[in-house]
């Protein structure tokens, strides 16, 4: 059994590679098509970057080369995780990168956790009360929130949590001067946390709690819960047990999906919230014209998205045991 | 005729559908003839900045001194065409690449699948926003990058719709006198293929309005056209003065993408009456 | 003739009725019966008998909505269930009355161990410990001749071919001795050879624990095996019943009549099936005399417009037939 998920690891990193080269070639392709030289964009200096430093660049991407061979080059280099240089400060791309990845981890993380708890409980609750007040209530505040945009959401909190009630920061990550250390600063992290991962989940609440509300009601029609009952089980233990943990698997299967849309509903709720994450280095690239940045954030978001999803289909390997011998 | 009253009929039995297309259609009379009716120019300053709603003007003045109203009427305009224009060109795009896929099966499926479901797991928002960023943003470019980030979806439901039809009899029929399959495809499947199409490609169109004004919000939105989006992004730097500024064109996105939402789910009814959700 | 023994399960009167959209339907109407310790008790009848109806109705499992028990008492051992709040409810599901169910597959959760499975109704009605529960588990498999119990506990149902997951059901349903087991169609998911294994083993454990069983089958071959009565049920209601030996040798409703016709075609060749001409009437368009009339071939003016009572035309064997009430006096 252990060799089998073993060799399902091992054969879904393999199915990595090509989805990986994949998004190098949509870089590429990005790259060629952006206005301007590409030795350029990619010294990330706007035109004002030494002669001699977009020849080095030219060298190492092999520039001067035909664009097949460019293109050998270029994915070399993003391998190597060299991705040009950003103009906006004068550093590495990557380097840029990595220091606000995670930020954006943190953030995504702990939104997508608060969407499913919340989507669970609320999806179990509204099934279990089928057609009833609770029930339609839950629903149409689903639909509501699902028409909601994230950073318009955002901007509403503010002004009613930090600037009406004045219960919680308006942005940041932490308290900058404060310097707080160890639990304190957790803790003023955290405080800092609740608005933006608030605003990023809710729009994920109403996913799961719809999906959750589905797929229990699906669950609830099949043999197995009526032999639960037979077998004296309240209907409290069915819903969180038997009920509940056939009703995630495809609620899990979504949640690889939703990956990729997460983290773009980051950058915007980061920018709202000056969140230092990779969100907020979009809007700065964006302001600066910075290309190379931007393309940069789109590769190593790419990659981050399709590892995630690999780590979900671990997951759902977990909690059902049919899925080894498939 | 007949046809068209059994759908209203199944329609009109989702309320929320109802009252989705009544405000739906508000929204779309606001946007054709609002700036006809209040011709006022969203981008001149008309008066002091900042004013509240209900003062000299309906709904207020921006930062500029720009009329809120007049930018929600203009707004409204960008969104629904953006919406629309991109929601049509994903679906004809996704149903292409759908229809192919499932039509041909083997390996053409295989290959047609593998790029779909690489566009639906890299982040399509990040996609969206490097695409336009580079093409410079306009309402063509803007139209493009939602597209190509939203068709696969419609990929993958059309071509389970032609899996399904591609061994019927009729289809058995129509190659045994040798129609050509373009033919098949267009003529024949298509038609049967099309009601979750459009179900799925309506929705898509409350998406596409959100896309866009997450876009214009972040300032890629057309810089000769106000939007929703954009208005939102200018009333940010006064959210602790001017609070209303960025609720009133947030509001009018959430009524109108709630509204395309409903009539989504009245046309499933309407349109799948064999697939009702529970 | 044995002294009466107090029955088990005594059911007067249970009606059971569905709140549909085109109407209420009546799916059991007025039934009565009783099982006596160590007695198997078959209910027969086609799909649409009520027949399994009746049979989720004894443990109250009929979904409300769209389905009530209307009226009736079912009591075990002299206690009435359908008075009992939901934590008594508890106490007898699983414990004093178990069920096991026709498709194993389905009946039980995928996703769960069947150590899991079994030992839940031990912790549950037993209070034991997790350790205690396995040592038990492997017993009960041990006992319904699971072979290598140990291993088996801790598979998934997915491990398990369709013979052993209906046993492993019947283990979980004796976990806690139970005074009554109910198996619905617990052989008609099976393959033929495993279902004669199956009905034997539930004989067996039914003797060797002295718990009642009732059973329900649409298949009289299982039984002529296996069942001590029999009631024939039709559009709800009982039609006749008899003791197996009665039944089969001497049937007097016509409809049991052709029950038996069709099955003896079906043991022979299997080549042409003979099954009694027409249809189930729909539960939204019942005849207003009795309900058999429309496919019966010995029907008569009167059954048109008077639906027959039940009655006794010998001692202990009721039909609900005016034909067979006229022959009898």
């Amino acid at each position: 059994m252990r060799q089998a998920s073993l060799l399902f690891l091992v054969r879904r990193l393999v199915q990595v590679v090509p989805v990986v080269l994949a998004i190098a070639a949509v870089n590429f392709f990005l790259l060629r098509m952006a206005p301007g030289d590409v030795a350029d964009i990619l010294a990330g200096q706007m035109g004002h970057a030494t002669l001699e430093f977009t020849q080095q660049l030219r060298r190492e991407f092999g520039l001067d080369q035909p664009v097949y061979m460019q293109f050998f080059y270029y994915i070399g280099k993003l391998l190597t995780l060299d991705l040009g240089r950003s103009h906006l400060q004068q550093a590495p791309v990557i380097d840029l990168i990595l220091d606000r990845l995670p930020a954006t981890v943190i953030l995504m993380l702990t939104s997508i956790l608060i969407a499913i708890a919340v989507g669970i409980v609320l999806g179990v609750a509204a099934a279990r009360r089928e057609g009833r007040l609770a029930d339609t209530l839950v629903s149409v505040t689903a639909l509501v929130v699902y028409a909601t945009p994230a950073f318009w959401l955002g901007l509403m909190l503010i002004v009613l949590f930090s600037i009406q009630l004045d219960l919680l920061p308006s942005g940041g990550m932490y308290q900058i001067g404060a310097g707080r250390t160890g639990l304190a600063h957790a803790l003023d992290v955290a405080k800092h946390l609740v608005l933006p991962s608030v605003t990023l989940g809710l729009f994920y609440v109403a996913i799961y709690t719809r999906l959750m509300r589905a797929s229990m009601l699906e669950v609830y029609g099949l043999e197995f819960i009526t032999t639960a009952r037979a077998k004296g089980l309240s209907e409290t233990t069915i819903a969180w047990t038997h009920a509940l943990r056939n009703a995630l698997l495809p609620v899990v299967t979504l949640a690889g999906v939703q990956f990729g849309h997460l983290l773009g509903g980051s950058i915007l709720v980061e920018t709202v919230f000056a969140w230092p994450g990779l969100g907020r280095l979009v809007f700065d690239a964006l302001l600066q014209r910075d290309l190379n940045l931007l393309l940069g954030i789109l590769f190593v978001s790419s990659v981050v998205v399709v590892f995630a999803n690999l780590a979900v289909d671990l997951i759902y390997g977990l909690l059902d045991p049919r899925i080894v011998h498939k | 005729m007949n046809g068209l009253a059994l759908f209203w009929r199944r329609y009109r039995r989702n309320r929320g559908a109802v009252a989705g297309a009544a405000t739906l259609a508000l929204v779309v009379v606001a946007a054709l003839v609002g700036p006809l009716l209040y011709p006022v120019d969203p981008f001149d300053m008309v008066g002091r900045p900042s004013q509240p709603p209900f003062g000299r003007f309906p709904l207020g003045t921006d930062v500029a001194g720009r009329d809120v109203l007049a930018g929600i009427l203009n707004g409204a305009r960008i969104s629904l065409v953006i919406g629309i224009l991109a929601s049509l060109a994903a679906t004809l795009l996704g149903v292409l690449v759908g229809a192919i896929a499932g039509y041909y099966g083997g390996r053409i499926d295989d290959m047609l699948m593998r790029v779909t479901e690489f566009f639906l797991t890299i982040p399509s928002f990040v996609l969206a926003v490097v695409v336009v960023a580079i093409f410079q943003p306009t309402v063509m470019t803007v139209t493009c990058a939602i597209a190509i980030v939203s068709w696969p979806s419609v990929a993958r439901l059309a071509r389970g719709e032609f899996i399904a039809q591609r061994d019927r009899e009729y289809v058995k029929g129509c190659r045994a006198i040798g129609m050509p399959d373009w033919e098949i495809i267009l003529l024949q499947i298509m038609p049967n293929a099309l009601p979750p199409v459009i179900v799925v490609s309506s929705l898509m169109v409350a998406t596409a309005i959100l896309t866009e004004s997450g876009l214009s919000f972040l300032g890629l939105g057309d810089p000769n056209l106000v939007s929703w989006g954009y208005m939102i992004g200018v009333a940010r730097t006064v959210l602790r003065t001017a609070w209303w500024m960025a609720a009133i064109p947030g509001a009018m996105i959430l009524v109108t993408v709630l509204a395309i939402n409903l009539v989504g789910e009245g046309l499933n009814d309407a349109l799948n009456p064999k697939l009702r959700r529970r | 003739m044995t002294a009466p023994m107090p029955p088990v399960l005594a059911v007067e009167g249970l009606s059971v009725e569905f709140r549909t959209a085109r109407g209420v339907v009546r799916a059991v109407d007025d039934l009565s019966f009783t099982i006596g310790e160590g007695e198997t008790v078959a209910i027969v009848g086609e799909s649409g008998s009520g027949k399994s109806t009746a049979a989720m109705a004894m443990l109250r499992l009929i979904a409300d909505p769209p389905g009530r028990i209307v009226a009736g008492s079912i009591r075990l051992d002299g206690q009435e269930l359908l008075t009992l709040d939901d934590a008594s409810l508890r106490r007898v599901r699983g414990r004093q009355i178990a069920m096991i169910f026709q498709d194993p597959m389905m009946a039980l959760n995928p996703i769960y161990t069947i150590e899991r499975q079994i030992g839940e109704v031990l912790r549950l009605h037993l209070g034991v410990g997790r350790a205690e529960a396995f040592a038990q588990t492997v017993e009960l498999l041990r006992l319904v001749g699971v072979p290598a119990p140990e291993d088996r506990a801790r598979q998934y149902p997915h491990n398990l071919s369709g013979g052993m997951r209906q046993r492993v059901m019947i283990a979980m349903a004796l976990a806690c001795r139970p005074r009554l087991l109910i198996a619905d169609e617990p052989t008609t998911a099976l393959d033929v050879t495993v279902q004669a294994q199956v009905l034997e083993l539930i004989q067996e454990l039914k003797t060797r624990l002295g718990m009642a069983v009732l059973l329900i089958t649409h298949d009289l071959g299982v039984v002529a095996e296996t069942a001590h009565r029999v009631i024939v049920m039709y559009t709800g209601g009982k039609v006749e019943e008899a003791t197996a030996g009665q039944l089969f040798a001497d049937p007097r409703h016509p409809y049991t009549q052709g029950l038996l016709q069709a099955a003896k075609w079906e043991e022979s060749d299997g080549v042409e099936l003979r099954e009694i001409p027409g249809t189930v009437p729909s539960p939204f368009a019942m005849p207003t005399g009795c309900s058999f009339a429309p496919r019966c071939a010995a029907v008569v003016p009167r059954c048109q417009t008077d639906r027959p009572a039940l009655t006794e035309i010998l001692p202990g064997r009721p039909v609900r037939c005016f034909v067979a009430q006229g022959a009898a006096r």
